[in-house]
C-alpha cells in the first residue's frame, strides 16, 4: 500500500504517511474481521468445551454462561469409564513413527534429486506425486486382506507403514527444494578441500536443511495425526487412534454438546500447538519443491 | 534453481566433444552412487502404493462377496457393468467432481484475498495468521463435528442461535430456522471444507507473495504503475505457478475427502462421494469385487484430472530445467 508518489529509499523501512496510512488500517481492519471470522468457528468450540452441557445447547447462544472442566471431565471419561488415552497414544505413535520414517527416506531421496540430479530426476519427481493420485480407496482392500492374513489388523504398525506411504512424496518434494538451496559452488569447493561425503552432509547441508527437515516433518505429522478413513478400516479395539475414537461421537446428541467439543479441542491440541509454533517453517515448506 | 548436472552432458556429445577417459570408468560407479539414496523411497512406494493397486484391479474381476463366501470365481466385467448402471455411483461421481471444483474454487479465492491481506503490514498481524491458519490444523474429524453439533444443529446450533439473537434485538421471536445440513447437505458440506482448505491456500500463496523479488515492484512504482498494474503485471505473473501448486494440491487433498462426508451427512441426502461410495461398498456391503471395480473407476477419473495436472505441474518443471 505504498503510493506512486512517496517513493522511499531503498533500504529504509517503508512508513506511509498522510491519506495512505489512513487507506492502510483500513486494509489492517479487513485483515482482521476475516482472521476473526474464520477463527470463530474454532473459538466457539473452545467456549463451548468449557460450558456446562445445559449452557452449551441454548438458542440463543449464551455467551456469559459460568465456565466449567465438566466437558473435559466427562472426556477423559469421568463418568463413562471410557479413557481417550490409548486412541490419544496410538495416534502419537503412528504419527512420530511415520513421520521419523518419511525424514528417513525422504531425505537421502531428496538429496539424490537436488543435489546430485539423476538422470530423468523430474520423471522420477512426477512419479512420487503421481502416487499422491492414487485415490487411498482403491488400494484399501487387498491392504486389508493382506493384513487380515497376516495378522496386521488392528496393528499400529500397519498404519505407520501406510501414513509413511501417503506422506512420503509431498516430504521428497518439500525436501528436494529445502536442499536446492544449498550452493553447489560450496558443495564443490567442500569436496575439493577433500571433505568427505559425512562431512558435507553434516557440515553444510545440514544447517541449511533443517527447517526444511522441520517443516517437512511438521506436515507429515499433521497428515498422519489427522488420517481417518485407513485407521477406520484397518484398527479396532486395541490400535483405534484419536479420528476414530472421535467418530464415536458422530450421533452423539445435543446433551453432550460441551463433552463433543471438549474431545474436539484435546485431540486437535498436539497439531494445534505444533502447527502455531512454527507456522513461519509452514508458509516456507508449503511453497515446495516446484517453485522454489 | 537447480540445473541437472546432467542435463548439459548431451549437448556436448551433440557437438562431437567427447569426454575424455575419466568418464567410462568414472561413470557406473558415480550413477550408482548417485541413484542409491533415491532407492529405499522409490521401492518403498511402489510395494506400499502400486502393488496394492494391482490387487484391487485382479479383484475388480471376481465375484467376491464377503457375506457369501462359496459363491467366488471370475465374474469378467459384471461388477464394472454394476457399477457403472448404477445410479448411487454415478451421482456420487457428478458429487465428488462438483464438490472438489467448488471446494478448491472458493477456498483458493479466498486464500487470495488473505494472502494479499496478510501480505501487508498491519497491527497484530503474527495474530491475524495464527488466527486465519487455525482451521488447517484442527483434526478434520473434529471439524466436522464442530460444523455438525455446535454450528449447522437446527434446535441449538451458532448459526440459528445467533438469527434467534439478531431477531430478539428487533422485537422478534419468529427468526427463521433452518435445518441447515438436511436442506442444502452439499452446500454444508462445501462450506466446512472451504473453513478448512482456505488456510491451506493462503499459506501457500503467502509463501508466493512473500518470495516475490521486492525491487521489481519498487522500480515499477518508480516507474508510475498503480497497486492494480503491479498485480496485474507482476504478483499475478509470478503467483501463477503458486496457484497452480495450490489447486493442485488442494485437489488431490479434497478428491479424496472422506472426513467431511462422512460425519457430516453419513453419504446421505446426495452428498456421498466417491471415497465414501467405496468404503461403503466395501466395509457395509463387503461386495469386495464390486467396491475394487468402483475403485477402479475412481483411479480412472483420478487419472483424468491427473493428466491434466501434471501438465501443469510439467510448466512449474519446464521454468525450472530451461
Amino acid at each position: 500500500m505504498t503510493s506512486t508518489t512517496t517513493t522511499v529509499p531503498a533500504g529504509r523501512p517503508r512508513r506511509r504517511t498522510g491519506p495512505f496510512r489512513h487507506r492502510g488500517s483500513i486494509w489492517g481492519l479487513l485483515a482482521w474481521v476475516c482472521g476473526l471470522l474464520f477463527f470463530l468457528p474454532f473459538g466457539w468450540m473452545l467456549l463451548t468445551s468449557l460450558h456446562s452441557e445445559p449452557a452449551a445447547a441454548t438458542n440463543p447462544p449464551d455467551i456469559g454462561a459460568g465456565l466449567t472442566l465438566q466437558g473435559f471431565r466427562e472426556f477423559f471419561g469421568e463418568s463413562t469409564g471410557v479413557s481417550p488415552w490409548p486412541p490419544l497414544i496410538n495416534s502419537l505413535t503412528a504419527s512420530i513413527a511415520s513421520t521419523v520414517l518419511v525424514l528417513v527416506l525422504a531425505v537421502p531421496a531428496a538429496y539424490a534429486l537436488s543435489i546430485k540430479p539423476v538422470r530423468k530426476w523430474t520423471d522420477v519427481m512426477f512419479f512420487f506425486l503421481s502416487t499422491k493420485m492414487l485415490p487411498a480407496v482403491a488400494g484399501l482392500l487387498p491392504v486389508y486382506l493382506i493384513a487380515q492374513h497376516a495378522g496386521l489388523l488392528d496393528n499400529i504398525w500397519l498404519l505407520v507403514i501406510l501414513y509413511t506411504s501417503m506422506n512420503l512424496p509431498i516430504a521428497v518434494w518439500m525436501m528436494r527444494s529445502f536442499l536446492a538451496e544449498v550452493p553447489k559452488e560450496i558443495l564443490e569447493a567442500a569436496s575439493i578441500d577433500g571433505a568427505g561425503l559425512l562431512t558435507v552432509l553434516t557440515r553444510i547441508v545440514a544447517p541449511v536443511a533443517a527447517p526444511g527437515i522441520a517443516a517437512t516433518a511438521l506436515i507429515s505429522f499433521i497428515f498422519s495425526w489427522n488420517e481417518l478413513l485407513f485407521a477406520r478400516v484397518l484398527t479396532g479395539v486395541v490400535a483405534g487412534t484419536a479420528p476414530v475414537f472421535l467418530t464415536g461421537f458422530v450421533t452423539s446428541q445435543g446433551l453432550f454438546l460441551a463433552k463433543v467439543c471438549a474431545a474436539a479441542v484435546c485431540v486437535s491440541l498436539p497439531v494445534l500447538i505444533a502447527g502455531f509454533a512454527a507456522q513461519d517453517k509452514l508458509v516456507q515448506g508449503l511453497s515446495l519443491g516446484a517453485v522454489k | 534453481m537447480t540445473v541437472p548436472l546432467t542435463a548439459k552432458r548431451p549437448r556436448l556429445l551433440r557437438q562431437g566433444v567427447r569426454e575424455s577417459s575419466t568418464r567410462p570408468a568414472d561413470r557406473p560407479r558415480g550413477a550408482w552412487a548417485r541413484r542409491a539414496p533415491l532407492l529405499p523411497a522409490l521401492v518403498f512406494l511402489i510395494v506400499v502404493t502400486q502393488l496394492p493397486f494391482l490387487g484391487t484391479l485382479g479383484i475388480s474381476f471376481m465375484r467376491w462377496n464377503a457375506l457369501d463366501p462359496d459363491n467366488r470365481g471370475f465374474g469378467g466385467l459384471a461388477n464394472y457393468r454394476t457399477a457403472l448402471t448404477d445410479p448411487t455411483l454415478r451421482s456420487s461421481i457428478t458429487t465428488t467432481v462438483i464438490l472438489t471444483a467448488s471446494v478448491v474454487l472458493v477456498s483458493l479465492l479466498f486464500g487470495l484475498g488473505l494472502a494479499l491481506l496478510l501480505d501487508r503490514r498491519f497491527r497484530g498481524r503474527g495474530i491475524v495468521r495464527t488466527m486465519l491458519i487455525t482451521p488447517f490444523l484442527v483434526v478434520p474429524v473434529a471439524s466436522a463435528l464442530l460444523w455438525k453439533h455446535a454450528l449447522y444443529n437446527a434446535s441449538y446450533g451458532l448459526i440459528n442461535g445467533t438469527l434467534t439473537w439478531i431477531w430478539s434485538l428487533f422485537g422478534s421471536s419468529d427468526a427463521p430456522q433452518f435445518d441447515w445440513l438436511s436442506t442444502n447437505p452439499l452446500i454444508a458440506v462445501e462450506a466446512s471444507l472451504v473453513w478448512q482448505w482456505t488456510p491451506f491456500m493462503m499459506l501457500i500463496l503467502l509463501a508466493g507473495l512473500q518470495s516475490r523479488p521486492l525491487d521489481i515492484v519498487e522500480a515499477a512504482r518508480v516507474d508510475g504503475a498503480g497497486t492494480w498494474q503491479v498485480f496485474r503485471h507482476l504478483t499475478f505473473p509470478h503467483l501463477r505457478r503458486y496457484l497452480e501448486l495450490a489447486s493442485l494440491l488442494g485437489s488431490i487433498y479434497v478428491v479424496q475427502n472422506f472426513d467431511a462426508v462422512f460425519t457430516l451427512t453419513s453419504g446421505g441426502l446426495g452428498t456421498a462421494n466417491l471415497p465414501y461410495s467405496v468404503y461403503q461398498t466395501f466395509y457395509q456391503a463387503h461386495d469386495y469385487g464390486l467396491a475394487s471395480a468402483q475403485g477402479v473407476i475412481v483411479v480412472a477419473c483420478s487419472i483424468l484430472i491427473a493428466t491434466f495436472a501434471l501438465r501443469t505441474v510439467s510448466s512449474l518443471f519446464r521454468e525450472e530445467t530451461s
